[in-house]
Parts: structure tokens; C-alpha cells; sequence
């Protein structure tokens, strides 16, 4: 198991590297520093001290791979590849536009992001598979039938609707909790009710008619009919056998978001001002600030790839079939 | 009208894709096995009536996608043609009075008078502080407080009724196309099509379009006089923004995955059908970009553009076109980072085939690796393809409108969905506030989502050789055994 872990981290080694190739090309070699220091400065003040400076101040002056100008190591350690990219592997980010070290400014953010996420996603796991289950169990019949054309409507209805509509319902006509806003301690409470219920209430529809067709696909099963013919009651099949099989293919989709989590939803934060990674993003696009978008994707790929490692342990603990080697 | 005809990299897309679906038909048409899985499409409910919503949708997107630059009119007639910068299309010339009749600023829907207070001089030379009348929504009433009402409720019944006769003779139409086919009188087919007894649900169609035909109606009587939706920040109409998003939406629905369908599937099956380092090359690439968040890649490939539409604007004459680019890149990158998650049941699905006998009797018989793959793999795996085309589609609309809110979406100059939501969300802070910009394009979007949502499910129902439930609901499936019953007693009978 531990040497089955141990692999799998190396294994990530090739593939982050590939990501910052990829973010390396986006933001260096599609566009050269110039063009980004043109289009920040705007038209007007573009004179070459102007994107000289700029580009010193943010230790982009230096060749893109390989310096001539060094001596020994220093060819490679001081280029932009090696400063930008390589540095990530450390959590070594740089500094934002605004001054401020990126690194720091992340584990800050995690706090915020965390306390809406968290709940809302094992609330909402709680609730999508109750649900499911429910209309499993009532199979074939009215309730069935509208819960699913309920769920289809409710997966039409875009994220954002569900916000703006949360928003102005409960914090500006019923003034039940702010609109938007945070705060540290016991008072972060009622700031965080709102956008994790509406998280769960926006992945209702999609995640519990998922849900239902794993729990059918399962009750279709020679075992579920054997558990039946020998005497069981269809409460027993379902939460004694169904359930417990269920488990494997909605852990697949579940377990690799738990490490995004951290992220937070994107839109969610920045629509209730939540300071969390996700608004920091949405702010970073929005001021064009590029050392913080890379930084994002860097981070976002090692969690996506931490993910997937924690699918595959879990798979060991609900499937004792799978044995990792 | 003299004009210049402008061809937009989208439209030329747009016009391969309906080619592309013509000739599919034109080519099934003829197969009975590929014929079957679309008749089971057709025989469901709630596909067919999504289907022809989205017809509807379709269309008023293809008439946006012929694009042309009207010529400025000029006293020199000698002087060499001068065209507007400004794109229009077909659907513009349709929709010329909502385009042109625009008012001052924010109005609410079938509103007489403009939102806010302002100073207006009377005819005696005193100011007073009222609400302005409008300059064309209901500008022919005399007295707006007394004859609005009857004025909305005359050309609303106008409406409905025009739209009613319309779907009437819609009806007959598919009544005598069905008579026809079968021998028997339209009478007879007409009660039929109530009872639900033909193969395709027509009477589910049928009521589906009458809805349609009395909104549109009622819709397209009422926009004669007024706003039907209000008017925005800078007084156009709302109907007709959201009518131009239409296009946003189907051109980022398909496109994306029609850009990238070509790399999905030559990698796709490349690796599940060669094996060895090709498999683990392409493994390789597609694990690192779906690592990516998606939403990041977008921000980061879009701001990327951006730097380089900024940087060479001589490249495009016109904003219509330099928008239109932008929107091709976000089908590009939308397409790059969905891509990987067909190239992967593709690879999975050419595994699985790879090991069946005929394929290993093809190769026993010497029949070269291209033969295969085209003769026997390719037509085997096009279910997914199809399938998952039609299942991916809702998802990018919406995608589409939070990627705009994100600020990386279409260009703001460019209609959409997106836009639309975006700027809505700082009217609601107003008071009183205004709604009607996010309700139109609450209602658009719904509607648009929600029918390629029931299209999807039963086009996968349909195709999906995993799904062994019916794709018919219980009730249909009695009328239809009835129909069946009944049509057989006759024939016992005779």
C-alpha cells in the first residue's frame, strides 16, 4: 500500500511538470513579456523604460530559458522558466501584483474557502443521496416520475440564477442573513448558511438523478433478486446491500472533488464576497494579474492529481476487491 | 439594399455542421439498423418535444448566422462604396423595428413611460419632475392610464388568435402528411393523433407548437406597440438581446465539440486500438490538461488572446469580427479542456472491440490496420461520439454564462446569455429594481437548456446499448399497445 502511494506521487512528478510546460508556453510564449507589459500599461504610457521597468519589477527581464550571460547553474537558474515554473514544485509562488506573497496569501484564503465547501458538500452528499435513494425505492411510480422531471428542471436552471435568486429572496427581502460578506469565529455563521445551501441546492438536480440511475443500474442485479427471493424486506435489500454497492461509483465522482474543496466554488465566493481562493482567482483574471492565475493552475493540478490518488485509497476501503499494488 | 457580405469564421462552421447533419440523414435514411435507435427517439415524448423547441431555437440562430455590412448611403455616387462597420444579419432585418426603436434608458416591460424621473417642460413653459414618456413603446395612446389596459389586452388577444390560426393550419398540414402515408381520411388521422395513437407522439408536438404559436403570436403583436421586455441601461430592447444570444448559445453548444471531435477521435482510438507507447503518450497528454482545472485553463488561454487581439487590431475590420474570433477561440479552449473525457470512453470503448472475433478474424485476413479502424471500429464507436455531443451540449451553454460572468467569457460586445446575466446583476442592486433583463434571460436560457436536456436523454436512451430500461414512459407505452390492439381487431374484422 505505502509502496503503491509512493508510485503513484512519483508518477505526478511527470505530469505537473507538463502542466507548467503548458501554463509556461500560455503565458510566456504565445505572448512575450512585452505584449503583457504593452496591454497592462495601457496605449497610452507604453514607452520602452515603461515595459522595462515593468518587466523588472516583476522579474520578467531576464531570457525565457536558457541566460547566456550567467555563469555555471546560474545559465539555467536565472530564466524565466526556472523562476516562474520550477520554483511552483516548492510552493515558492512569487509576489502578486499588489506586492503581497502569493504563497502567504493562499494559506490565508484556504480558511475562508473551506468553511463554505465542507459543509455544503457533505450536506449535500447527505441530501443528493436521501433523495436518490428515495426515489429508487419508489421506483416506476408517480413520486418517481415527478422527482425526475424535477431534477431535469433543476439542471437546466444555470448556477447563477440560483444565487442571485438565494440573494435577493433571503438576504434582501426577508433580511434573514447578509447578502454578502465575512468574518471570523462564531459570527462567520451568518455568512456561510447562505452560499453552502445554495451550493447544495444549485447541484441538486444533476447529482441526485445521477445518483438514481447508479442506485437502479444496482437494484438490477442477480444478487438484489436473490436477497429478495430469499425473504428480505425491500427496506433490507436497500440499505443493507443496494447502499453499501452503491457506494463505489458515487465515491469515483466524489472523492477526487474533496481536494477543490480548497478552492471553494469560483463564482460562489466572488458573487457573496466570500475572501477565499475562488474570489481570489476570479479577481486575479479580472486584473489581469498573471503570477496569481499560474499559481492557481499549478495548485489546482496538484489537488486534481491528489484526488485522484485518494479515489484510488478509497476504492480499498468500500471494495474489498480491489487490492493496490 | 446593396450590402458587402461578411463571413465570419463561425458561420462557415455553423453552415458545415447543418451540412454535416443533412448529409448523416440523408445517409441513415436509406440503413434500416441505423434508422432504428432515431425511430426510438422519435417514439418518446418528451425528446420529441424538446426537439421541437430546439428547432425553433435553430432557426433563429441559422438566420443569425448570415452576416452582411449594409452600404452607407452617400449623395456621391461616384465616390467609391462605403460600407457601415457596423455586421448585421438575417435575423436583424427581421427584427429591424426592435433593433432601431430604441429609447432613452431603462424601462420595464410593455411600459409606456421611461423608468426614472426627469424634468420635462410643458407646453406652457413650466417644468415639472415626471416620469417621460416613451418615444415608442405604446406612443400612439392618447392617455396612457386609461387605454393601456384595453390597448395591451386588444393586441394581445390579436395575437394569440393570429397564432392560433397559424398552428391550425400547422395541424392539418401533418394530419394530411400522416393520411397520406397511412390511406385514411384527416378526420380520422387528426382523432388519432389525440388519442396518441400515432408511432411519433405528433399530438405532444402538436400542443408543444401551439404554445409556441400563441406566445409568438401574442409576442410578435404586442412588440409592434411596445417593449415586450423592457429596454436595457441604453434603451434597446431586451427581446431583442436575448434573441441575438440565441446564436452565443447554439455556436458554443456545437462548435466546441465539433472543433475537437477530429482530435478526440483519431487519439482516442489510436490509443485503445495500438497500445503500447502510443497508449501511454496519449494517456499522458490528456491526464496533464484534465489535471488543469478547466475553468483556469480558460481564464488563463483566454487573457492570453486577449493580449493578442489587443496587440494586432489590424487584423480585424470590424468589432463583429474580432468578437466572433474571440467566441471561435472559447469554443477551441472549452473544446480542449472537454475533450479528454470522450477521448477516454473512446479509448476504453476501441479496447473492449479490438478483442471481438470479427476484428480478430479482420486481422487473421490480413485487412491493413486503416481498414479496420474505418470499416470496423469507427461506425461501432459513433454511438458514444453522438451521444455524447448531444449530453455535453446544455452543459456548455451554461458554462458559457459563467465564463462571461468570470469576465473570460464572449466579448462584452457580443449578445449573449452571459452578458446578459452580467449585467443584470448590478441592476438588481437598483430601486426600484430592475428584473426584467435577468427574467428574459432566465426564460431564454431555461428553455433553451432544458429542451437539449430532454433531446439528450432521449437520444442517449435511444442509443445507449447499456441503458436496458424503455425509453417509453409507462403510459405511452399503453396507448401505443392499444393503438396496436385496436388496429389489429380492425384488420380481424376486415
Amino acid at each position: 500500500m505505502m509502496a503503491y502511494i509512493i508510485r503513484r506521487l512519483l508518477y505526478a512528478v511527470p505530469i505537473l511538470l507538463g502542466v507548467n510546460v503548458v501554463t509556461f508556453a500560455l503565458f510566456f510564449l504565445v505572448n512575450t513579456p512585452d505584449d503583457m507589459a504593452r496591454m497592462q500599461l495601457g496605449i497610452k504610457r507604453v514607452t520602452p523604460e515603461a515595459i522595462a521597468s515593468w518587466k523588472q519589477e516583476r522579474g520578467y527581464d531576464k531570457p525565457l530559458l536558457y541566460n547566456a550571460d550567467a555563469a555555471g547553474a546560474a545559465k539555467v537558474t536565472q530564466t524565466i522558466f526556472y523562476e516562474k515554473s520550477l520554483r511552483m514544485f516548492v510552493f515558492d509562488f512569487g509576489r502578486a501584483d499588489d506586492g503581497r506573497d502569493i504563497a502567504r496569501e493562499i494559506r490565508m484564503r484556504m480558511g475562508p474557502s473551506l468553511a463554505v465547501a465542507v459543509p455544503a458538500f457533505f450536506v449535500g452528499l447527505l441530501i443528493y443521496i436521501t433523495f436518490a435513494l428515495g426515489f429508487a425505492f419508489f421506483r416506476a411510480t408517480y413520486l418517481d416520475f415527478w422527482g425526475v422531471v424535477i431534477c431535469v428542471a433543476a439542471m437546466s436552471i444555470s448556477s447563477m440564477f440560483y444565487i442571485i435568486g438565494g440573494q435577493y429572496l433571503i438576504g434582501k427581502l426577508w433580511h434573514l442573513v447578509p447578502i454578502s460578506g465575512f468574518s471570523g469565529g462564531v459570527d462567520a455563521l451568518r455568512f456561510i448558511v447562505l452560499p453552502a445551501a445554495i451550493g447544495v441546492v444549485g447541484s441538486f438536480g444533476a447529482s441526485t438523478r445521477l445518483y438514481r440511475t447508479f442506485f437502479l443500474e444496482e437494484i438490477s442485479k442477480d444478487y438484489v433478486r436473490t436477497a429478495r427471493a430469499k425473504g428480505l424486506s425491500e427496506v433490507t435489500v436497500l440499505f443493507r446491500h443496494v447502499l453499501k454497492n452503491t457506494m463505489i461509483p458515487i465515491l469515483t465522482g466524489v472523492v477526487v472533488a474533496i481536494p477543490f474543496l480548497f478552492i471553494g466554488g469560483l463564482i460562489t465566493e466572488s458573487f457573496f464576497g466570500i475572501p477565499g481562493l475562488g474570489s481570489y482567482t476570479i479577481d486575479a483574471i479580472n486584473s489581469q494579474d498573471f503570477g496569481v492565475v499560474r499559481s492557481m493552475v499549478f495548485i489546482g493540478s496538484l489537488l486534481y492529481i491528489a484526488g485522484l490518488l485518494l479515489t484510488d485509497i478509497s476504492y480499498t476501503l468500500v471494495d474489498p476487491r480491489v487490492r493496490l499494488s | 439594399m446593396p450590402f458587402q457580405i461578411v463571413v465570419l469564421w463561425t458561420d462557415i462552421l455553423v453552415y458545415l455542421l447543418v451540412a454535416l447533419i443533412i448529409a448523416t440523414i440523408a445517409y441513415t435514411r436509406s440503413r434500416e439498423h441505423l434508422r432504428a435507435p432515431w425511430r426510438r427517439v422519435a417514439q418518446s415524448t418528451s425528446g420529441m418535444i424538446g426537439l421541437t423547441v430546439l428547432l425553433a431555437f435553430v432557426a433563429a440562430g441559422l438566420l443569425d448566422s448570415l452576416h452582411f455590412r449594409p452600404r452607407l448611403e452617400s449623395k456621391d455616387t461616384k465616390a467609391k462604396a462605403a460600407y457601415a462597420v457596423e455586421v448585421l444579419s438575417t435575423l436583424d432585418i427581421v427584427l429591424e423595428p426592435l433593433r432601431t426603436r430604441r429609447e432613452k434608458t431603462y424601462s420595464a416591460p410593455l411600459a409606456t413611460n421611461l423608468y426614472a424621473k426627469e424634468m420635462i417642460e410643458r407646453p406652457d413653459g413650466t417644468q415639472v419632475r415626471d416620469y417621460p414618456r416613451l418615444k415608442y413603446g405604446g406612443a400612439r395612446l392618447a392617455d396612457p392610464e386609461s387605454d393601456w389596459a384595453a390597448d395591451i389586452a386588444r393586441s394581445a388577444f390579436g395575437g394569440i388568435a393570429g397564432g392560433v390560426v397559424i398552428w391550425l393550419l400547422c395541424g392539418a398540414l401533418v394530419a394530411a402528411t400522416i393520411a397520406r402515408g397511412s390511406g385514411a381520411h384527416i378526420s380520422q388521422e387528426w382523432a388519432r393523433i389525440w388519442r396518441g395513437e400515432t408511432e411519433v407522439p405528433w399530438g405532444a408536438i402538436l400542443l408543444t407548437l401551439l404554445v409556441f404559436c400563441a406566445l409568438g403570436g401574442m409576442t410578435v403583436a404586442l412588440a409592434a406597440k411596445y417593449h415586450v421586455l423592457g429596454t436595457d441601461k441604453v434603451g434597446q430592447d431586451v427581446l431583442y438581446q436575448a434573441l441575438k444570444g440565441i446564436r452565443t448559445g447554439l455556436v458554443i453548444g456545437t462548435l466546441t465539440t465539433l472543433v475537437m471531435l477530429p482530435f478526440a477521435l483519431a487519439l482516442g482510438i489510436a490509443a485503445g486500438y495500438f497500445g503500447g507507447w502510443a497508449d501511454d503518450a496519449i494517456q499522458y497528454v490528456y491526464t496533464t490538461l484534465n489535471s488543469i482545472p478547466g475553468v483556469l485553463l480558460i481564464a488563463a488561454a483566454v487573457l492570453m488572446m486577449q493580449v493578442y487581439i489587443d496587440g494586432h487590431p489590424e487584423l480585424f475590420p470590424t468589432a463583429a469580427q474580432r468578437a466572433d474570433l474571440r467566441l471561435l477561440f472559447l469554443c477551441i479552449i472549452l473544446g480542449v479542456t472537454s475533450w479528454t473525457g470522450l477521448c477516454r470512453l473512446l479509448r476504453g470503448e476501441t479496447l473492449k472491440l479490438k478483442e471481438l472475433e470479427y476484428i480478430q478474424a479482420a486481422h487473421a485476413f490480413g485487412v491493413r490496420h486503416h481498414r479496420i479502424i474505418s470499416r470496423h471500429i469507427l461506425p461501432n464507436v459513433m454511438y458514444i461520439v453522438l451521444i455524447s455531443v448531444v449530453m455535453e451540449f446544455s452543459g456548455l451553454v451554461l458554462a458559457e454564462a459563467v465564463l462571461s460572468y468570470v469576465g473570460v467569457g464572449v466579448d462584452p460586445s457580443m449578445n449573449s446569455f452571459g452578458t446578459m446575466i452580467n449585467n443584470a446583476r448590478l441592476e438588481m442592486a437598483r430601486e426600484p429594481m430592475v428584473w426584467w433583463s435577468l427574467a428574459a434571460a432566465f426564460i431564454f436560457m431555461v428553455t433553451l437548456v432544458l429542451a437539449a436536456n430532454l433531446f439528450a436523454d432521449a437520444v442517449r436512451d435511444a442509443f445507449d446499448p447499456r441503458v436496458r430500461t424503455r425509453a417509453l414512459s409507462p403510459v405511452r407505452l399503453a396507448q401505443l399497445l392499444h393503438a396496436r390492439r385496436a388496429q389489429s381487431l380492425k384488420a380481424e374484422k376486415a
